[in-house]
């Protein structure tokens, strides 16, 4: 009796704690979505009340216009660039996630390659980029190696990081079960090392599509020539800024794009288990 | 080669426990040293025979080398000094090990966590499911085969623990202080059920603990070892009949055996090493 007349009595913080988390559900959406808007309109009212010509700084309405208009070209290049990063990431992946396996099975590979991993990682692109233009014949491949150099780091440590934190206790179960090296990283450390792993993948989808860009700007206009950098380089020689700004939305787009399909993906693997991916409860 | 099929099939009836004295000899621990870093004697001169189907209990205070003493049985590290010989030689699969944390591996479901120690033999789960369910039905988690263990509580995770220290039915079980992070209720529980298992597989346990009421009520030898250096002081019979439950618990002798091995205990405790006049 006294139970169900105290499932009526309403709770003044329990009353709080869901409005905070309906405001969050909402807000975390809303909000973004608001200031997206007052900018836009602030930007359009900035260059329509100042008279500013398209050539300096073009209204957000010009610049979606270009971007319908240039369509089929801007289209052509951003697949170019797409393919470059998801390549250079493709190959950040087997090379960091290979590399911090040979680490982790030999201490004296380790200790003999891992410093200069980290010089390749410390020395800026930018700097080593020209060098490889020289050096490789093929554009794609000088390009590729350019986005895989700075892509790869963050999935070597972040793996190499994982491969090594496993449970000491596990580990000793594995030894007193007379586990084979191959049956520790296939059973204990691979799976470990998963969350480190995806967290790496997540930085350098980021920066596997900086270091494309980045390349590509490098190999300029002499490049093979059609990738969004060279669209933004391109227009910029002849003063078409609504292209630049056309160019510049679709690489951005194409980051948070990269950056959803990895947290996407990573949300997948680890929801079961990890608690990274479990949502809090209560 | 597979140790399963040497020993007798506990899921049809196993033979009756022998009386202490009786029982054949499993294990010779003799005169072992372990020594760490050149100075930290953390053993010195132990010795223990463990039989078939003994309940030993290894009773001391912090760092009298009890942990060394199991991970050294375990293979985990080698004597400094002294020997530790198996009757018939040592063979995969001789040992289930539970320590004090669960260590189950989050990614995977609580059976693939008891098939582990078959997979790391090459056995396929298709191949060993019978044995992990009948593991898993041991301590009472045959519902949760397909559950993380994130979503069990900490006596379930460590029941999960036991099953696949249990699952390959070896010859020896050693437990690290397997109960000593549960609430006093969930322990009281594990320990009843602990001596249940034992009763029906007559396996042979060493089961490290702080708790005197712990190994009064599981064991039937206590060793007591004191510290600086590691040593066995003394060793406690406790002859009370199994199967026990709270009859036991509640019993005068019980009491005394208490009484006896809190005795012991401080004895141990208050003894002086080599290194412990300073
Ligand atoms: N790997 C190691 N290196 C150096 N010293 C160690 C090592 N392992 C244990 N020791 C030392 O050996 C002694 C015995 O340690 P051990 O862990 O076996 O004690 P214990 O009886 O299990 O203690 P507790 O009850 O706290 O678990 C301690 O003094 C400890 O500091
Ligand atoms: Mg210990």
């Amino acid at each position: 009796m006294s139970v169900s007349e105290m499932s009526h009595v309403i709770d003044q913080e329990e009353l709080a704690i869901a409005r905070a988390e309906r405001f969050e559900r909402i807000g975390k959406w809303a909000l973004p979505a608001i200031v997206l808007i007052a900018v836009l309109v602030l930007w359009d009212r900035v260059v329509v009340w100042n008279g500013i010509p398209h050539y300096i700084l073009p209204g957000p309405g010009l610049v979606l216009q270009t971007l319908i208009e240039d369509w089929a070209t801007l289209f052509d290049s951003l697949m170019v660039t797409l393919k470059i990063t998801l390549m250079a990431l493709g190959v950040a992946v087997v090379g960091g996630v290979g590399l911090a396996v040979l680490f982790t099975q030999s201490r004296f590979v380790e200790m003999s390659f891992y410093p200069f991993a980290v010089i390749l990682q410390v020395t800026p692109v930018v700097s080593i980029a020209p060098l490889i233009f020289i050096y490789v014949d093929s554009k794609l491949t000088a390009l590729l190696l350019c986005a895989w150099l700075v892509a790869f780091f963050p999935i070597l440590s972040n793996t190499t990081l994982g491969l090594n934190s496993t449970d000491h206790n596990l580990r000793d179960l594995y030894r007193i079960y007379g586990a084979t090296r191959w049956q520790r990283l296939r059973f204990l450390q691979l799976p470990a090392a998963l969350p480190y792993f995806l967290g790496g993948l997540r930085i350098a989808g980021g920066l596997s599509l900086i270091g494309a860009v980045v390349a590509e700007y490098v190999a300029g206009t002499g490049g093979i020539g059609s990738g969004l950098a060279f669209r933004i380089l391109e227009a910029g020689y002849r003063l078409n800024i609504p292209r630049m700004f056309a160019a510049l939305l679709l690489i951005a787009a194409t980051g948070v794009l990269i950056f959803a399909a990895t947290s996407l993906l990573s949300h997948l693997l680890l929801r079961k288990w990890h608690e990274s991916a479990i949502k809090k409860e209560g | 080669m597979d140790g399963s099929a040497v020993i007798t099939d506990p899921k049809t009836a196993s033979a009756a426990l022998l009386p202490l004295g009786q029982r054949p000899r499993l294990l010779e621990m003799s005169a072992v040293d372990k020594i760490f870093n050149g100075d930290v004697v953390a053993l010195r001169g132990m010795s223990l025979s463990v039989h078939q189907g003994d309940f030993i209990s290894l009773l001391g205070p912090s760092g009298c080398g009890k942990s060394t003493a199991l991970r050294l049985i375990a293979g985990l590290m080698r004597p400094t000094s002294g020997a530790i010989r198996w009757e018939g030689g040592q063979q995969k699969g001789d040992l289930g090990v539970v320590f004090q944390e669960p260590t189950l591996m989050p990614w995977a479901t609580v059976a693939q966590n008891v098939w582990l120690p078959f997979r790391l033999r090459g056995r396929s789960f298709s191949s060993v499911r019978d044995d992990v369910l009948w593991a898993l039905k041991l301590v009472g988690l045959e519902k949760f085969q397909t559950a993380y263990p994130r979503e069990l509580s900490g006596g379930m995770k460590m029941r999960a623990s036991i099953a696949r220290a249990l699952v390959t039915q070896p010859r020896l079980i050693l437990m690290d202080e397997p109960f000593a992070a549960l609430d006093e209720i969930t322990r009281h529980r594990l320990n009843n059920d602990l001596l249940e298992l034992r009763d029906k597989l007559n396996c042979t346990v060493i089961f490290v603990t702080h708790s005197v009421f712990e190994s009064v009520f599981l064991s039937d030898r206590i060793v007591v070892m004191a510290a600086r250096p590691g040593r066995v002081s003394r060793e406690l019979t406790v002859d009370a009949p199994y199967p026990r439950g709270e009859v036991f618990r509640t019993s005068a002798a019980y009491a005394e055996l208490c009484r006896a091995a809190s005795d012991a205990l401080h004895g141990a405790m208050n003894e002086h090493g080599e290194r412990d006049r300073a």
